[in-house]
């Protein structure tokens, strides 16, 4: 029904192929090939058990790691992190919520491993976020539990009057934060 | 000498003349009628796929975002058909024994790959880019239609030229800002015209010309 040149002999992304033995028309990367342009990624490989965080964070990372982390992590772990996203709800057993001493102390080397190579249950992500991007989320991962578990006297003296002059005219305290008890039962974190 | 053929010869002739023409006019857009048809573009038409994997389901019911399988739209020109392992980030665990997934574990177990059926399918001269129309606030929704709702995935438009170039005309019809791109719900809003307008500059989109010059699409 087409012509010849709407099918031309020559494969496309992903086309079959009845060229290999496996049906593919793509060749799988030699063992322990280096993509092009990634070897810039080696300096953001940061070892287990190290706390390095090997970019600069700004606004934009955050957004970007807020942006990603709803699109891989969420499904699971939940808007908030706290391990109740939907596929939990469908079955999958809860992963941790962040907002406990474990996860708050594990280093961020620990984290890219987990986000790397899986842990558990979890099959790792190498395949699906680029290592910028994993950073990204582990910048974001940590404001989110820090947002859990800030103190008053962290903040900058500006934001901290603002604090205090909400506090006095009897507005929305939002001051100390609640004590974290690490349940995934409260539905602050449920909102997918 | 007698008249070989009656008068009334003269109207047969004059009929037959302009049915003839009638007659090719009459095929000849009904050849482009059936070239628009779904008939040749398959607008409409669902698949059958090795599993019947339901985009309804998994984007509608379960909001996942299109980016966690379709890791390659933002940045490639294919959006990328996700490996096996991608599906088993929950399906060795959720449904783990529904004989429907037996072709998911069987094709995660022996590296063999699973032999989708492509629904949305461009003649080999286009050179078709997702990550340039996604980046330029082009909606997956505006080419792929209410694929939330689609148990199975038919094709909502018809990929002919002449719906490419409806867009590449007036692109402000369709331009979102960007968070909106991959929101499967999203509907122009009233002023879209405007809007669209604004958006496309501030986008830095190229001039119509530009947009629609044949080597933009083949090369």
């Amino acid at each position: 029904m087409r012509q010849d040149m709407a099918n031309q002999p020559k494969n496309r992304p992903l086309s079959p192929s009845e060229f290999f033995g496996d049906g593919r028309s793509e060749r799988p990367p030699v063992e322990n090939t280096v993509a092009r342009g990634s070897l810039a990624d080696d300096e953001l490989f940061v070892p287990k058990n190290s706390n390095n965080f090997p970019l600069t964070v700004d606004l934009k990372l955050l957004e970007r790691g807020e942006e990603r982390f709803k699109i891989f992590c969420s499904p699971c772990h939940g808007l908030q992190g706290d391990g109740n996203g939907f596929v939990v709800m469908r079955g999958m057993k809860a992963p941790p919520s962040y907002h406990q001493d474990r996860l708050r102390q594990a280093p961020n080397g620990y984290i890219y491993d987990v986000t790397t190579n899986g842990f558990g249950q979890m099959l790792g992500y190498s395949a699906q976020i680029p290592p910028r991007d994993r950073w990204a989320i582990i910048a974001y991962l940590r404001a989110l539990q820090l947002s859990r578990n800030a103190k008053a006297a962290d903040l900058p003296a500006e934001l901290r009057e603002k604090l205090n002059q909400g506090n006095s005219t009897g507005t929305k305290p939002g001051g100390e934060p609640k004590p974290e008890t690490g349940s995934t039962k409260d539905s602050a974190g449920g909102s997918d | 000498m007698a008249q070989i053929f009656h008068r009334s010869t003269n109207f047969i002739a004059r009929f037959s003349v302009f049915s003839a023409i009638f007659l090719i006019g009459i095929a000849l857009v009904a050849v482009l009628a059936v070239a628009r048809s779904p008939y040749m573009t398959r607008q409409n038409i669902t698949r059958e796929q090795p599993v019947q994997f339901s985009h309804k389901h998994h984007v509608g019911d379960d909001g996942i975002d299109c980016r966690y399988c379709h890791t390659g739209v933002e940045t490639s020109a294919v959006a990328g058909i996700p490996p096996t392992k991608t599906c088993m980030n929950c399906h060795s665990v959720l449904f783990n024994n529904a004989s429907y997934l037996e072709p998911v574990r069987e094709s995660y177990r022996s590296d063999k790959s699973i032999q989708w059926v492509k629904v949305h399918r461009l003649a080999d001269f286009v050179y078709f880019n997702h990550s340039i129309h996604i980046n330029k606030g082009v909606g997956c929704s505006t080419c792929h239609g209410p694929i939330n709702q689609m148990p199975l995935v038919f094709q909502a438009n018809t990929l002919l030229m002449q719906w490419c170039l409806d867009c590449h005309r007036n692109p402000e019809q369709v331009l979102r800002p960007k968070d909106q791109v991959f929101n499967m719900d999203w509907k122009a809003p009233d002023n879209q015209a405007e809007i669209g307008a604004e958006l496309g500059k501030s986008y830095n989109l190229r001039t119509t010309a530009e947009l629609t010059s044949c080597s933009t699409c083949h090369r």
